[in-house]
């Protein structure tokens, strides 16, 4: 185990697996000097600027030239610097990346890790601050990363080197400089397995990146008020554990689900839906969201804490199920 | 070569006519001195990205015809196992991966061909064709970039057909064109008549030499006209008769007869390479006319590895 904190621990996993594997490679702009969060530092002293590759502010090309890099035998991870930017190459994402091995009849994969720094984060307003993971869960061929730990953030982005599927992989602003000890050597996170925070009996709280620890510490709240909350951390949204979801609310019969980005369309209604058409005996109250009114992101902090959940609402929002 | 991808795209014609054909396609008549012009210059290991007018630079790079035919009826036996259809003809085996149904896509996938290769030390090339349509997009200015600054092994051939869709190009278009704008990026650029198969042989051989030889990207026009609509089902009664009649007469094929027997090669000798194509090609359809439609459970393979919808289509 080494302390580290979850940039660290990103690139702790990128360095061994292009230590692994020679076909790695990473590419995106201002790499060269370490990104824009320092989360490459160091890496292009270790591997020169060919397999660090620097790239011009051209986020269609740093993508579809990365599916084209991919289809012919190599395996990149992308940086997007913002997953706000990552929209100037949705086409080359969705309607190359995610289809070309379905559409070409199995001909190819297209191994590559799309990675896109999300969240809130220092005033940031409403380009530089979007959670979009749930856009990315509808789309067929797509696989979607959420880590909340810097453990996690090592394990499941060498799983996602590793994959031969193009995975979105959203690591959040807010946790670049969150501490935590991370196993040494080769740790592989499977997708689709969700981790438990805090195992409790009377209400399932199910949530995933940064506002996972929102949770967390809303759970520390109500363990005061005597409601034992259990604490789910999802990991990933495609696949997401459907099993873990479904063995807590059993034992539980309440389910909260907050999240930070938008509550319309979110990833919150999928679970939600979900869980109402296979459980609904189970619950003892309906199931809720906690997640961002469906307004834009602003500058000014206290109007950007609109946006925000807090730990008070979750525990505001608890409490109202549990008296129902 | 030319033959065949006539006779190709005239057995589509037919296909499409009678309704065997489901979704669009784009003929490529016309345009069969580049496809052949292009891909006889390049190795079966080089990599080409096409478009939606794609079934020629396919066939030309080595693609079987009638799995191609297949593909473009949906049945069993397709080059993609009909999940693909004629946008997204694809053969790997040949190099050739994928047209491509969004019009200058394929200009960063190949840019990004190319990188694989220098990446990996290889002598390979990446070629993409695209339309002229496709300069006013922006993977044009961000793929050929791309290729500059990394200096990678790519070859851009823009096929200058006249037509962005329905529209003529030049209404559509600022500047002095495709070569103007590859050449303000850097990256050498020839124009050529794309209806003389020799010109277009001779111009691609030397920028594929080049390229071997570590010269970095290259840029050709070729200069043709697009003989047929836009889909095969677009008459394209928005240009004048007299335009396409005279256009005809400059058919590249024709052309490259003329070219032949004035070196003495034989009129019957020509028409039985014609002949030929046609057979193939018939036969190409007939086959995939008799071919069963593809297995429905072919619908849920090659998603994805990881949260496989077959695992967990919920």
């Amino acid at each position: 185990m080494t302390v580290m904190t979850y940039a660290e621990a990103g690139m702790t996993a990128l360095a061994e697996e292009m230590r692994r594997d020679p076909l790695v490679w990473a590419v995106g702009e201002d790499l060269g000097r370490g990104g824009v969060f320092g989360q490459y530092k160091g890496l292009v002293e270790e591997f020169g600027p060919e397999r660090i590759s620097d790239a011009p502010i051209s986020e269609s090309a740093i993508m579809g030239a990365s599916v084209g890099a991919a289809m012919a035998g190599t395996r990149p991870v992308v940086e997007m610097r913002f997953a706000d930017f990552a929209l100037c190459a949705v086409d080359e994402l969705v309607n190359q990346a995610a289809k070309a091995r379905y559409m070409l009849g199995g001909q190819t994969k297209v191994p590559m890790v799309i990675r896109e720094p999300m969240g809130m984060w220092r005033s940031s307003a409403a380009q530089h601050s979007q959670s979009l993971e749930s856009w990315y869960t509808h789309i067929p061929g797509l696989v979607v990363a959420v880590p909340s730990t810097p453990a996690d953030n090592k394990g499941l982005l060498k799983a996602a080197i590793r994959a031969d599927d193009p995975v979105v992989y959203f690591e959040h602003k807010n946790l670049w400089g969150m501490e935590g000890e991370v196993p040494d050597g080769d740790l592989l996170i499977p997708f689709g397995r969700a981790r438990i925070e805090r195992e409790g009996r009377d209400i399932t709280i199910v949530s995933w990146s940064s506002q996972l620890h929102t949770a967390s510490r809303a759970s520390g709240i109500l363990e005061k008020q005597d409601i034992s909350a259990e604490v789910i951390d999802l990991r990933t949204l495609w696949p997401w554990d459907r099993d873990a979801v479904f063995a807590s609310v059993e034992k539980t019969g309440r389910l909260l689900i907050t999240h930070e980005s938008v509550s319309v369309g979110g990833f919150g209604a999928e679970i939600a839906a979900t869980v109402s058409e296979y459980l609904f005996k189970a619950l003892k109250s309906p199931v809720r969201r906690r997640a961002a009114p469906r307004i834009p992101i602003s500058y000014a902090p206290l109007l950007e804490d609109v946006v925000r959940v807090s730990e008070a609402q979750i525990v505001e929002t608890v409490l109202e199920m549990m008296s129902s | 070569m030319m033959h065949r991808i006539r006779a190709f795209e005239e057995a589509a014609a037919r296909a499409n006519k009678e309704q065997l054909v489901l979704g669009a396609i784009h003929l490529s008549i016309g345009q069969e001195a580049i496809a052949s012009g292009v891909c006889r210059n390049l190795r079966t290991d080089d990599y080409l990205l096409s478009t939606h007018r794609g079934h020629g630079h396919t066939l030309a790079k080595g693609a079987n015809a009638t799995a191609m035919m297949s593909e473009l009826l949906g049945r069993e036996g397709g080059i993609c196992q009909g999940k693909g259809g004629s946008m997204h003809i694809a053969d790997f085996g040949v190099g050739m991966l994928g047209a491509n149904g969004v019009v200058a896509a394929n200009i960063n996938i190949a840019a990004g061909a190319a990188h694989a290769i220098k990446l990996k030390g290889e002598d390979g090339v990446a070629c993409s064709i695209f339309g002229d349509g496709a300069i006013n997009r922006g993977p044009f200015l961000e793929g050929l970039n791309w290729a500059g600054v990394f200096k990678l092994p790519a070859l851009f051939v823009c096929e200058s057909n006249g037509f962005a869709s329905t529209t003529r190009t030049e209404a559509m278009t600022s500047g002095d064109g495709p070569a103007a704008r590859a050449r303000a990026l850097g990256i050498p650029a020839d124009e050529v008549d794309g209806n003389d198969i020799v010109a277009v042989d001779e111009t691609v051989r030397a920028a594929v030499n080049a390229i071997r030889g570590g010269g970095g990207p290259r840029f050709i026009v070729c200069k043709t006209y697009r003989l047929h609509g836009h889909t095969a089902s677009d008459p394209a009664a928005y240009r004048p008769r007299e335009e396409v009649d005279v256009a005809w007469k400059n058919d590249p094929i024709a052309r490259c007869a003329a070219i032949l027997r004035e070196v003495g090669v034989k009129a019957v000798e020509l028409e039985a390479h014609r002949d030929a194509a046609a057979t193939e090609m018939d036969e190409a359809y007939e086959i995939a006319k008799a071919a069963p439609w593809p297995d429905l459970a072919l619908a849920y393979t090659d998603v994805q590895d990881i949260g496989d919808p077959r695992e967990r289509a919920f």
